[in-house]
């Protein structure tokens, strides 16, 4: 054994805070303080809220209907463009913690809520921007927090005064009108995006995906029905609704037919191959009568799988695992089509569309559990092998795909991202019908309403108030801003409006429709949404305030 | 006081300078693929570095792919490029240049403070009244079969006339028509093989009713065969393992490991005695067949080709009428390939093997001649942009006139569209309508012609109603497209504008450019 070392190395002494005991020997409070960094007191506070107001610089131009677009390079140079707040963040590659904070906070919005995750962002750095004042004024945050906290319960409230509701129509036909209110919903929420070129078509779509698998009873929505599959090449405007499942791949012999009707679908997860036994097993031949065994039992292997195939009925074999080449032929001479390779999702998908059941092993194959279609086909794109197999008229009609198309990658990943945000506020709308007013209508009525509120407060909280209400006049003034307004004339001109005629539904004019009312417009949000928007904000906000002290201890030397 | 929010070596460009750096980006590769544009255009060498392989070629789609750029704006075109090459397989150049002459226009606006979405919303009306025309001037003729035949035959021309292989365009639009209606409507190209060999001149070129395989028979058998029964097979004829996994023989005499030997043996000559059963005279495999099994066949009478791979067997079964066969108990079930005649055949300095007579003719060779293996490349690449096109074309019959002429329609119904628009829209739809005259100017410039007294030339002969009116750019003067016989495909033509303007749509709307640390090769440090 070797010795331990005889002396410890000495601490750096140079960088390290000392202090002495009582007999005047010196101890280390912390160590390697040089490589440390410490920030304290208003210092701390003062950077945190000057790095959130440089993301949500950063976001405010992708704010609305008229904002624009971020390229985002990825390391390996693979571009994205995109203007979808909460995709942004994620692909920033920001260091500072507090900035990591506000992407934690748009990711949450995205999945409570799937739309709004701008807006959030904004908000919470118009939030954050306001308290800076007030902390230069000597105001304690932590009084600033609480004062956000209680404007934010009477924003709450005031949204819920002045939220309208929408007409979900008995009759699901109706909804996919043009004048229906779900559809406006969606169109909205496509309006910023690079599908509103083909704007009705996507609402549309996205009413009718999720109107197909929802359950209007218990009010709610299965996303997991729904898939949307991006595929290159083509205009966004072929773009369609499937009712039905796309698999990515082909039939596994050339030759088998490329379409047919009536299916019975055999879901295997077992591969048309020799056994291979889980268990760590050897097998050895010593005489020829085992060789010959093992042979007839290799070919009566196949033959046996086959028959238990036909036997089951089934004219279709869906298969998770590959095919060795002899049961490949097989499946061709005896007319079961047949496609391999078929990811675990798809296959549970099919499943779940057809009604049958994935089966495990070939002896459990039985009538019942095939699942039933009305038809297959192989569908061929451009000039490239592009091939994939649509199957339709599934027994569970609730399964429905989406297929996008586009020119180029990031197209079709930016639209992709873009129905999905129109999916959730569609089911967000049917789970919860009421709405609120966008285009900054409903900030105004709330800014409008706190500042109000504000001079009945006692105390710092008055402050606070101003400051939240000037914080929500950022949304509309960014609004603004984005959509080549003058901020500040709109913004004065807006809230008169709204208080002169007693109408919360006045918003920002993005598109220049000459109309101020957003109930006329159709300009709409979840009511859910919007408050989440809120509290988030508000929550966040308060988080950054209280973070009075930060130690980032060196990095690793190595 | 500033903070950095971002991490290490994380670029951040901002408004104005991420605006200036895509649209500088788009504009260098429209720049640089714009010479290539038209009959006149010219080629680009292209060397690698690395490899020190070169190309010579004018398809702007595998121009772009073969430069690397680190520009984002750039990257995209390239995208829409690529995308335009499987979708319609030409047009690549034409999608590129107009991108880049949208953005172009696009930055004069940005530059007079007229917002970025406001241009989109015009270059978006522009468009859709650019198809609009685009769609009114499409003619069908695919009732008609001769004159259908004619429209394919220029398509081809037109297409051809800008590559390589404009000397012969004749002949080679002749050899794509007749590939392509061989196809029957099908638009998948693997049917067509094309084999290139150097040596000849490129009209030595010829298309091969039958099918041409690059292999040839086993040692010592037949070189021709007649009226031949042929069996396509995926199957292994080398040693054929026991597949059951974990399976090993173990012996331990030599004697016994001599009758396994012999067991194995016999195991082979079952299988061959059962393909014999099929009363075949040929039988082709994917896999390797060994000498044994192949001196079986031969003295069966029946010649062997080994190895043909996965597209020669596929296409072989196309050809012939087969199926790809791989067990062989059932001879009654499976359908055979039946050909005329199948002989070894010399083309160059190789000896392949031609199946003529074939009973399903939907296949067929195209045969390659040139000088060198570059030529002989580019050539195989502007055959497949023709192929591509027609195939294309095939489904959708519509068709539009080349020479500038669809282009400057479009423009003129642009520019009326821009005269009902108010507002600062308007502008940008203008600005549309002269991005779509930039392509007649390049077509000119590129010839060589005076391109703006031409490009006027061909405006007011269109304006004034004679809208077959396009630029004939071997006399350099204005000719009716029509009687010229030159003819685009329609489907080419819309992808192109719809592409180009949703390319420059996308970065347009660009703010901000957002560039992370490069992943460095050596990790960790």
């Amino acid at each position: 054994m070797q010795a331990p070392p005889q002396s410890m190395e000495m601490p750096d002494m140079s960088n390290a805070i000392v202090a002495q005991d009582e007999m005047g020997r010196p101890f280390i409070i912390v160590k390697d303080q040089g490589s440390k960094e410490r920030s304290h007191g208003i210092d701390a506070i003062k950077s945190h809220i000057l790095a959130a107001r440089q993301v949500s610089t950063i976001l405010k131009t992708s704010l609305g209907p008229r904002g624009l677009d971020k390229i985002l390079i990825s390391p390996d140079g693979e571009i994205n463009i995109t203007n979808d707040g909460a995709t942004i963040l994620s692909q920033m590659e920001l260091s500072n913690e507090i900035a990591k904070l506000l992407v934690e906070l748009s990711k949450s919005q995205d999945n409570e809520i799937g739309d709004g995750t701008t807006g959030v962002v904004v908000l919470t750095g118009a939030l954050l921007d306001q308290s800076l004042e007030l902390i230069e004024k000597g105001i304690h945050p932590i009084k600033i927090a609480n004062g956000f906290e209680n404007a934010c319960k009477i924003a709450v409230e005031n949204l819920d005064k002045i939220a309208d509701e929408v007409v979900i129509h008995e009759d699901l036909k109706d909804n996919l009108l043009p004048s229906s209110d779900l559809f406006k919903a969606a169109k909205t929420s496509l309006g910023s995006k690079i599908v509103s070129k083909s704007h009705d078509k996507f609402a549309k779509m996205a009413v009718e995906c999720v109107l197909n698998v929802a359950d209007l009873s218990r009010k709610d929505v299965d996303f997991e029905l729904i898939k949307v599959e991006g595929k290159l090449g083509g205009s966004i405007d072929d773009s369609k609704l499937i009712n039905g499942i796309t698999i990515d791949k082909d039939f596994s012999h050339p030759q088998m037919p490329k379409s047919f009707e009536d299916l019975k679908i055999a879901i295997l997860t077992c591969p048309f191959e020799p056994p291979k036994p889980k268990t760590k097993h050897k097998l050895e031949i010593s005489t020829i009568e085992e060789f010959k065994n093992l042979q007839d039992y290799e070919q009566n292997k196949f033959t046996e799988m086959i028959a238990k195939v036909k036997e089951s009925g089934a004219n279709l074999v869906i298969c998770q695992w590959g095919f060795d080449d002899e049961a490949n032929h097989l499946l061709l001479s005896n007319d079961l089509p047949a496609v391999r390779w078929v990811g675990g999702s798809d296959l549970e998908r099919i499943a779940m569309a057809t009604n049958g059941r994935i089966v495990p092993r070939f002896e459990d194959l039985t009538p019942e559990k095939l699942g039933h279609a009305e038809k297959i086909r192989e569908v061929v794109m451009g000039t490239t092998r592009e091939r994939m197999l649509v199957i339709e008229g599934c027994e569970n009609t609730k399964t429905v795909t989406c297929l996008i198309r586009g020119s180029n990658k990031m197209i079709v990943d930016e639209s992709i991202r873009s129905l999905h945000d129109s999916l959730c506020v569609v089911r967000n709308l049917i789970k919860d019908n009421r709405i609120i007013y966008g285009g900054g209508a409903a900030e105004i009525s709330c800014s409008l309403k706190i500042s109000e509120e504000a001079d009945k407060q006692k105390g710092i909280d008055q402050y606070a108030f101003r400051a939240f209400s000037q914080a929500l006049d950022v949304i509309p003034m960014s609004l603004a801003e984005n959509s080549g307004l003058d901020p500040i004339e709109t913004l004065t001109t807006l809230k008169s409006q709204q208080v002169n005629e007693k109408n919360s539904n006045i918003g920002v004019d993005c598109l220049g429709n000459h109309q101020n009312d957003m109930k006329k417009l159709f300009v709409i949000e979840t009511l859910i949404g919007k408050r989440q928007q809120l509290l988030l904000a508000t929550q966040l906000t308060r988080m950054v305030l209280k973070i009075n002290d930060v130690i980032i201890s060196g990095k690793d030397q190595y | 006081m500033s903070v950095n929010i971002f991490g290490d070596q994380v670029t951040e460009e901002r408004a104005e300078n991420a605006r200036l750096s895509s649209f500088v980006g788009a504009i260098a590769v429209g720049d640089l693929v714009k010479t290539t544009l038209g009959p006149k255009g010219m080629d680009k060498l292209l060397q690698s570095t690395s490899t020190g392989e070169s190309m010579v070629t004018n398809d702007g789609a595998t121009i772009l792919k073969s430069i690397p750029f680190d520009n984002p704006a750039a990257k995209v075109l390239v995208n829409i490029a690529k995308v335009q090459d499987d979708e319609v397989g030409d047009g690549t150049t034409s999608v590129t240049v107009l991108s880049a002459e949208l953005l172009r226009e696009a930055e004069k606006l940005v530059d007079k403070k007229i917002h970025p979405q406001t241009i989109i919303e015009g270059y978006r009306i522009a468009s859709k009244a650019a198809l609009k025309q685009l769609d009114s001037l499409a003619v069908d003729n695919s009732d008609d079969s001769e004159k259908f035949r004619q429209d394919l035959t220029n398509i081809a021309k037109t297409t051809l006339s800008s590559k390589i292989l404009s000397q012969d365009k004749e002949y080679f639009a002749k050899l794509a028509v007749d590939a392509i209606l061989r196809l029957k409507g099908s638009t998948n190209l693997d049917h067509i093989q094309i084999i290139k060999k150097v040596g000849g001149k490129l009209s030595d070129s010829f298309l091969d009713e039958g099918f041409i395989l690059d292999k040839r028979f086993g040692v010592s058998q037949p070189k021709k065969i007649t009226n031949a029964k042929i069996l396509i097979a995926n199957t292994s004829m080398d040693t054929d393992k026991v597949k059951i996994f974990g399976a090993k023989i173990k012996v331990d005499a030599t004697s016994k490991l001599a009758q396994l030997e012999k067991a194995e043996k016999a195991k082979m000559k079952a299988k061959v005695e059962k393909i014999k059963k099929f009363g075949i005279n040929v039988f082709v495999n994917r896999q390797l067949i060994y000498d044994w099994p192949e001196q079986l066949f031969s003295d069966a009478n029946i010649n062997s080709i080994e190895h043909a791979d996965f597209d020669g067997v596929e296409r072989l079964a196309l050809v012939t009428g087969g199926e790809v066969v791989s067990t062989f108990d059932n001879p009654e079930k499976v359908k055979l390939g039946h050909c005329d005649l199948i002989e070894e055949v010399i083309i160059g300095e190789d000896v392949m093997t031609k199946f003529s007579g074939v009973a399903a003719g939907q296949a067929c060779t195209i045969v390659l001649r040139g000088a060198t293996d570059q030529l002989l490349d580019e050539a195989e690449r502007s055959l497949h942009d023709a192929l591509s096109v027609l195939s294309q074309t095939t489904k959708e019959t519509r068709t539009v006139l080349g020479g500038g002429c669809s282009e400057m329609n479009m423009s003129k119904a642009v520019e009326q569209a821009a005269q009902n628009e108010s507002g600062k829209k308007s502008l940008a739809v203008e600005a549309f309508a002269r991005a779509l005259r930039q392509l007649p100017t390049i077509l000119c410039d590129n010839a060589g012609f005076d391109s703006s007294e031409l490009v006027s030339k061909l405006r007011s002969s269109i304006y004034n109603g004679l809208t077959g009116s396009g630029l004939d750019l071997n006399s350099g003067d204005i000719q009716d497209m029509r009687e010229l016989g030159i003819v685009e495909s329609y489907k080419l033509k819309k992808a192109v504008v719809s592409s180009a303007s949703e390319a420059a749509e996308v970065l347009l709307r660009v703010d901000n450019i957002i560039r992370a640390k490069p992943r460095t090769a050596d990790r960790g440090h």
